[in-house]
């Protein structure tokens, strides 16, 4: 997100879901979508049907690919010399919008000069991708009408996903595909309120509503509404908390919903570290791998038993009702909260949910317009300053909140670590489509798994032959971090050299494998490339 | 525009619509079983068979684009007597399963029985019978009940791009079923399950957990991915027992597998019930007063010792606004850091 609010002063998907359909071009870079997110794969889907073409990058032969017009299988972690191949094939055929460029963007002439070593052999040296495949996207892209350009963490964790997504604004501001329907910039958030949880601030740089903490006029704002003093310390990314609690400065975490043991990378080292703190907090719905750690652990109502809201992947506010009640005396997160804050002598309590809404568009207008009757039925998406506002469906309508949008020239580079010798292998990890995360709800949930039953790592069938292994086989997957042990699914679904764990199964954890290493900007874990080797049991 | 007249009435419906389209726009009821207004027309079922000035049979009305200066009869004696006897034919082949089946009193066919007054019937002889049951852990085929309609068909290849199941076989002996009619191994969308008129799709964990009677229905947002589906959980006592999705959201009424089935959590005995405290390297029970004082009194401690940046929380991408938004100002506003996060960087 660093890297989108950086480049149009905002992050967020630009677009909505609805507009998908409407697309002529559907470029889809790191993201499985039919697995991760089945409702947007729809919309895609009917795109194709309405005659849009869809352009695939992606490693593994993921399930769009049978309907893919073109399908770039870039090595993992080459996604910078990809788009800057593609772009530099658009400048060569003056696909770019020059009007656009002058009357919206900065820097586009050094940017230029950036692409200009991007040449379609280049491209194809470091991606793989055949350079007439590159030549072709950049034609597709730079001739459509509505492309819209959709990514998720294939496309961010790594430790130049900023990089990253800053070759995707490239791409979209040199061809003026922003600011319009049905076109667009549009990361797919992984989780349900992940867009709600960062809106509201829960960043250690900013308050809700992407409002600096370092500004002093911000804090006075808040300090005012609150009633408190706050610190204009910017915070700790949850990567460096941990890093924190390793050289003896962080002493005290509380974590709620969160299962960072198996979500973090480098397991072995996340679990070292949180031992070490003095007291952990963990509430949550069951316990997870993290609460067995705790100090305390509190239980948590589930979304079914509580009221509030959520925010989707497009800025979309969504009511969330309660049906049931919660178990035991598991408590709402907000009361637990509201209670603790009182034995710190605070007030925090409210008489509604929608209390609490109401103070946050208070202090962030994009909300302010938005009230829990107007979205009894359907949501609306953010910014709405005011009741009578619509809401936005898509953002930059005749401009950027920082003025306009910047180039931000990137080169290609490497991933922190690539094979060698003794770790021959590339392992990228991710999800599948029956279950969720850590697994946490999914795999309490026994329909689930009975399909869906546990862990295995991706193949390609011509590695798997030279190594002797056997679809189904036990293998041993190590890298300099840990080892586990699972069977291997063989298949030609992953490229030659890369291997792929899903990283919901506890019982093979594939983040006791991945590499900690970070993106310098945002702090993103490098969970999509690492080196391995794989040893036939 | 397209100009026409139904049972009297002069409407004027865009280009392309077909004839039923055009009634059900303006209020007119025609019954049908195998249209999905989300689906292509299929024109199976020949319930919603309409007459037309100038051609001399009724016709599918599904299938038949609306025409200018067209004059349409939807209701007749002839018609009704025609809708009747198709739905005879139908329910002379179908188990009369309503006291026990999942889907009763949410079911289309057993809605038109009782608008047609069918209990006796004219037609009888050989049935349909499977015994087949598929091991898969969600949907429930019971094929007795299958009408043909073809919806699930039609909602797998059009919706869900799978074509997990087809029509095979002909005339009689025709079923809805995987390729080798081998188990159901798809994406359990349940997409096929949301539109059968009938109970012959229906969700596994539905069974025996309540019908419509004493259920009540409460809106919702799904608690996975990020697209943001709206579902309608129902909930008999204190347990949801089904989940559901209306088709005027953002997600079109469709669903994943997790949003539709994946649901038992919620009610599983595995969850957390009451504050756990560790006392001799064990976590025991604790009221929430001790577990609440103690946390409160642990914090204090830190802060007093290594002051506010000693301290950090982890906000929720699983939690709502409202408590993300109080989790911070917790974290900020009275231990007094900013050092609060979310895993939305990963």
């Amino acid at each position: 997100m660093a890297g989108l609010a950086t480049v149009f002063g905002s992050g967020a998907m630009t677009n909505s879901m609805p507009e998908i359909e409407n697309n002529d071009l559907l470029f889809v870079i790191g993201s499985n979508t039919t697995e991760t997110h089945p409702i947007i794969g729809l919309k895609m889907k009917k795109a194709f049907r309405k005659g849009a073409k869809l352009i695939v990058a992606d490693p593994r032969k993921i399930d769009l690919v049978r309907f893919a017009d073109l399908w770039l299988r870039q090595r993992p972690g080459t996604d910078v010399a990809l788009l800057n191949s593609i772009m530099h094939v658009i400048l060569r055929e003056g696909l770019e919008d020059t009007e656009f460029i002058n009357t919206w963007t900065d820097d586009f002439e050094s940017f230029r000069g950036s692409l200009a070593e991007f040449t379609p052999e280049t491209g194809e040296r470091i991606t793989g991708v055949p350079k007439e495949k590159i030549i072709q996207a950049a034609l597709l892209y730079g001739n459509a009408e509505r492309p819209g350009i959709y990514y998720t963490m294939g496309i961010t964790q790594h430790t130049h996903g900023t990089e990253n997504v800053y070759a995707i604004a490239n791409l979209a501001l040199m061809t003026g595909n922003l600011g319009k329907e049905s076109t667009g910039v549009n990361p797919l958030r992984g989780q349900n309120n992940v867009q709600g949880a960062t809106d509201m601030g829960c960043t250690p740089n900013m308050y809700p509503g992407y409002q600096r903490v370092d500004v002093p006029a911000v804090k006075e704002k808040f300090e005012r509404e609150w009633n408190v003093r706050l610190s204009e310390k910017v915070g700790l990314t949850a990567t460096e908390m941990l890093q924190a609690i390793t050289n003896g400065s962080l002493k005290a975490m509380y974590i709620m919903g969160e299962n960072p043991v198996l979500s973090d990378p480098d397991m072995g080292h996340t679990i070292k570290a949180l031992k070490e703190l003095d007291l952990l907090v963990v509430q949550d719905i069951f316990m997870t791998e993290t609460a067995e750690l705790a100090d305390v652990v509190l239980p948590a109502a589930s979304f079914a038993e509580k009221d509030g809201t959520f925010t989707n992947t497009e800025r979309r506010v969504q009511r969330v009702r309660r049906a049931v009640n919660s178990p035991g005396e598991a408590k709402r997160d907000s009361a637990i909260i509201a209670e603790l804050s009182r034995l710190f002598g605070y007030d925090m309590t409210y008489h509604s949910d929608e209390a609490v809404f109401r103070e946050i568009g208070r202090l962030w207008p994009a909300t302010a317009g938005i009230s829990y009757r107007r979205i009894r039925k359907i949501g609306v998406q953010w910014p709405c300053p005011t009741p009578d506002h619509p809401g936005t469906q898509y953002l930059f309508k005749g401009g950027f909140p920082r003025g306009k949008g910047r180039f931000t020239a990137v080169s290609y580079r490497p991933s922190a670590e690539v094979p060698d010798n003794e770790y021959p292998y590339i392992l990228s990890t991710g999800r599948q489509l029956f279950q969720y995360h850590t697994g946490t709800m999914t795999r309490k949930t026994s329909a689930i798994e009975t399909v869906a039953p546990g862990p295995y790592v991706e193949m390609n069938d011509e590695d798997a032959q030279g190594l002797a292994v056997e679809d189904g086989q036990k293998v041993r997957v190590s890298s300099r971090r840990g080892s586990i042990e699972v069977s291997a699914h063989v298949s030609e679904k992953t490229l030659r050299g890369m291997v792929f764990i899903p990283f919901h199964f506890k019982e093979a954890a594939a983040n006791v494998l991945t590499n900690p290493a970070t993106d310098p900007v945002c702090s993103i874990p490098e969970f999509k490339v690492c080196a391995v080797k794989i040893e036939s049991l | 525009m397209i100009k026409l007249m139904i049972d009297g009435k002069t409407l004027s419906v865009p280009d392309g619509t077909t004839v039923l389209d055009a009634a059900r726009r303006f209020h007119i009821n025609i019954p049908t079983l195998c249209h999905h207004p989300k689906l292509t027309p299929f024109g199976g079922c020949r319930l919603c068979l309409v007459e037309i000035k100038g051609i001399p049979r009724p016709v599918t009305s599904c299938t038949t684009p609306a025409a200018e200066g067209m004059e349409v009869t939807t209701t007749s004696p002839n018609l009704e007597s025609l809708r009747k006897t198709v739905l005879e034919l139908i329910l002379s082949d179908h188990p009369n399963d309503c006291m026990i089946c999942e889907r009763a009193g949410d079911c289309t066919l057993q809605e038109l029985a009782y608008f047609y007054g069918i209990r006796k019937n004219r037609f009888s002889g050989e049935r349909r019978t499977y015994s087949k049951r598929d091991g898969n852990p969600f949907i429930e085929r019971d094929m007795e009940k299958c009408i043909l309609c073809g919806r699930c068909v039609k909602v797998c290849d059009e919706v869900e791009g799978v074509a997990a199941i087809d029509f095979a076989y002909r005339g009689f002996k025709s079923k809805i079923c995987p390729p080798y009619e081998k188990d159901l191994n798809c994406e359990f969308c349940g997409q096929c399950v949301a539109v059968c008129p009938t109970g012959a799709l229906t969700g596994k964990a539905w069974k025996q957990r309540g019908r419509q009677k004493d259920v009540r229905e409460v809106d919702t947002t799904c608690a996975y991915c990020g697209c943001g589906c709206s579902l309608t959980l129902h909930v008999q006592g204190n347990e949801v027992i089904r989940v559901t999705s209306r088709e005027d959201t953002l997600n079109e009424g469709w669903l994943c597998v997790k949003g539709r089935f994946g649901y038992n959590f919620i009610n599983s005995p595995e969850r957390l019930k009451k504050p756990l405290i560790r006392k001799d390297g064990k976590l025991e029970e604790a009221s929430w007063e001790t577990a609440l004082d103690y946390v409160a009194g642990r914090l204090k401690d830190v802060r007093d010792k290594y002051g506010p940046n000693a301290i950090a929380g982890l906000s929720s991408a699983r939690c709502t606004n409202e408590e993300n938004y109080l989790f911070q100002k917790f974290i900020r506003g009275v231990i007094g850091t900013n050092n609060v996060d979310h895993c939305a960087r990963y």
